[in-house]
């Protein structure tokens, strides 16, 4: 009994851990004042005002532009590397999956440094484009590494009956290969539209011209002050994602229960 | 199929290989930024680096690295064991409650902290309530380590947690007929089959503690610096590109170490890629 209390209290104190700076958030996004630590009252001014401030939405804009792009763009090409991948030779086959794995284990400050001097040694002007550009490369491996595994459990001789069936390669891709992956591609994807939307450093190295994404006007926010308007922010796209996250819960738990009556 | 694969092929190129290339050549050369062609040969860069002034701060990012993982072992091993033995449906919640909070910017949530440490942040607040003297919890080494920790401690829970629920729950009933006790099942059984996910774990920590840049500006004040820092200046304010890319060399080679040492632990890695590192 005791060892149960005190595995308790190690998770609750573990959770409050990690929650308390949200809970701070939350709670200061209603505060009637701009100063952190006093506590003047609830408002709900800073919803308001976030609504009516250019930079922020401005910054909001662009975070979900490039996160839908880059995640699009990069499930694509990540998909069908895969499969190709997963065909080649031994040899080949392990450089790239090494090459592959240098965005995933190189330190994100590396790799933004050497893409901001190979857009320099391209003439690039930096902006929307050479963002976009970063975000899909560090977002490919991951998706890469996502399908991979499911195309290893797929049967292989699958798509070629479908072949000998007289599909062309594509329609036994489309038909049959790409069925049978798309868990791995949608966890492809929602792992890379999530990388996306929370990067910093990448975009911090390769943006310009008045293109900025919400890591970065928060963080040059850090140095002048924090404007409560973005505590609102958070509170809503986390509330949100937490109804999201309610929606695909019930979702499938229904799901589940009507799989179990048919069987 | 094997076509489908070459359009990356040849984005890994222009993108992976050739600005770490760029990086490389840079590390190695001195000369004016502009003018590629006039560039020179020189270890100056890494003659540089290897004074006092920089090595300190290099021991520094590593020291609190190396701490701020074995914090996070220690603090997420037994979480993720505690969860583990959990029943599926808690389990799951459970786990996925790690998660959420990497979903809030990590800007914002390591800059929350300055709320609760801040000088007349909550704690102090309580502090001085209760009578005491207020604490400076803020822009030192121990606040740095804090946001380390909290924003890297689900990566070592979640790979040890999946090496957890994975292990084979005979072997544990076969030790315990055998007649180990709690202790022994968990010293000769359950925890040599977790050290794969510790190694992920260290690796993953370890990796963007040593490299960071923000957390110690956040939470460590304008002067304190790390290498993540030095390499920032270089590249965003001095514009010394062959130092900075000669530091990022040196971090590479660190990470490399890294991922060197635990790979040797980590005997069972899933076939596939990944075999260099």
């Amino acid at each position: 009994m005791v060892n149960k209390g005190i595995k308790r209290l190690y998770t609750f104190l573990i959770f409050l851990f990690l929650y308390a700076p949200i809970i701070v958030l939350i709670v200061f996004s209603f505060n009637n004042s701009k100063s952190r630590g006093v506590w003047a009252g609830f408002t709900l001014k800073w919803y308001i005002e976030l609504f009516q401030d250019a930079n922020i939405l401005k910054a909001l804009y662009y975070t979900i532009l490039i996160a839908v792009l880059s995640a699009i763009i990069s499930t694509i090409i990540g998909t069908f590397a895969a499969i190709g991948i997963s065909n080649m030779p031994g040899i080949s086959k392990k450089i790239v999956l090494n090459l592959n794995y240098l965005p995933v284990l190189n330190p994100d400050i590396v790799t933004a440094v050497s893409l901001m001097v190979l857009f320099r040694f391209l003439k690039l002007d930096f902006g929307f484009t050479t963002m976009l550009l970063s975000h899909i490369t560090f977002c490919v491996p991951y998706v890469i590494l996502s399908v991979l595994p499911k195309l290893k459990q797929m049967n292989k001789h699958l798509a070629e009956a479908a072949m000998d069936l007289g599909a062309t390669p594509f329609y036994a891709l489309r038909k049959v290969v790409i069925p049978e992956i798309r868990p791995g591609i949608i966890t492809g994807a929602l792992i890379a539209f999530t990388l996306s939307v929370d990067d910093f450093v990448i975009s911090f190295f390769n943006t310009g011209k008045g293109v900025s994404n919400l890591s970065i006007e928060i963080f040059s926010m850090t140095r002048r002050g924090i404007n409560p308007v973005i505590n609102a922010l958070s509170t809503l796209m986390f509330v949100g994602l937490m109804i999201m996250l309610l929606i695909i819960y019930k979702r499938t738990e229904k799901n589940e229960i009507e799989k179990g009556e048919v069987r | 199929m094997r076509k489908t694969a070459y359009p990356y092929v040849i984005w890994l190129g222009i993108f992976i290989v050739i600005p770490l290339l760029l990086i490389l050549y840079f590390a190695f050369t001195t000369g004016d930024s502009q003018n590629l062609s006039a560039f020179k040969f020189s270890l100056d860069n890494f003659k540089r680096f290897f004074t006092p002034i920089y090595l300190k701060v290099l021991g520094r990012s590593v020291n609190l690295a190396l701490i701020s993982t074995i914090l996070c072992l220690i603090l997420g091993y037994p979480a993720a064991y505690i969860i583990a033995k959990e029943k599926v449906r808690k389990r799951n919640v459970m786990i996925l409650m790690f998660v959420i909070p990497m979903w809030m910017n990590f800007l914002l949530r390591t800059y929350a902290w300055l709320t609760l440490l801040g000088r007349n942040g909550l704690i102090n607040t309580i502090i001085t309530k209760i009578g005491f003297q207020p604490l400076d919890l803020i822009y030192n080494d121990k606040a740095v380590l804090l946001g380390m920790v909290y924003n890297f401690l689900p990566f070592m829970v979640l790979p040890i947690y999946s090496v957890l629920v994975k292990i084979d729950k005979n072997l544990i009933e076969a030790a315990e007929d055998l007649g180990a006790n709690k202790t022994t099942v968990f010293s000769k059984v359950i925890f040599p089959l977790s050290i794969p996910g510790i190694m992920t774990g260290i690796t993953m920590v370890f990796i963007p503690a040593v490299s960071t840049f923000i957390i110690s500006s956040l939470l460590g004040g304008n002067k304190y610096n790390l290498i993540g820092n030095l390499i920032e200046q270089q590249f965003r304010w001095t514009g010394d590109w062959h130092f900075g890319s000669s530091m990022s060399i040196i971090l590479m080679i660190f990470i490399l170490i890294t991922m060197a040492l635990t790979s040797k632990f980590d005997k069972d890695k899933e076939g596939g890629g990944g075999g260099l590192w």
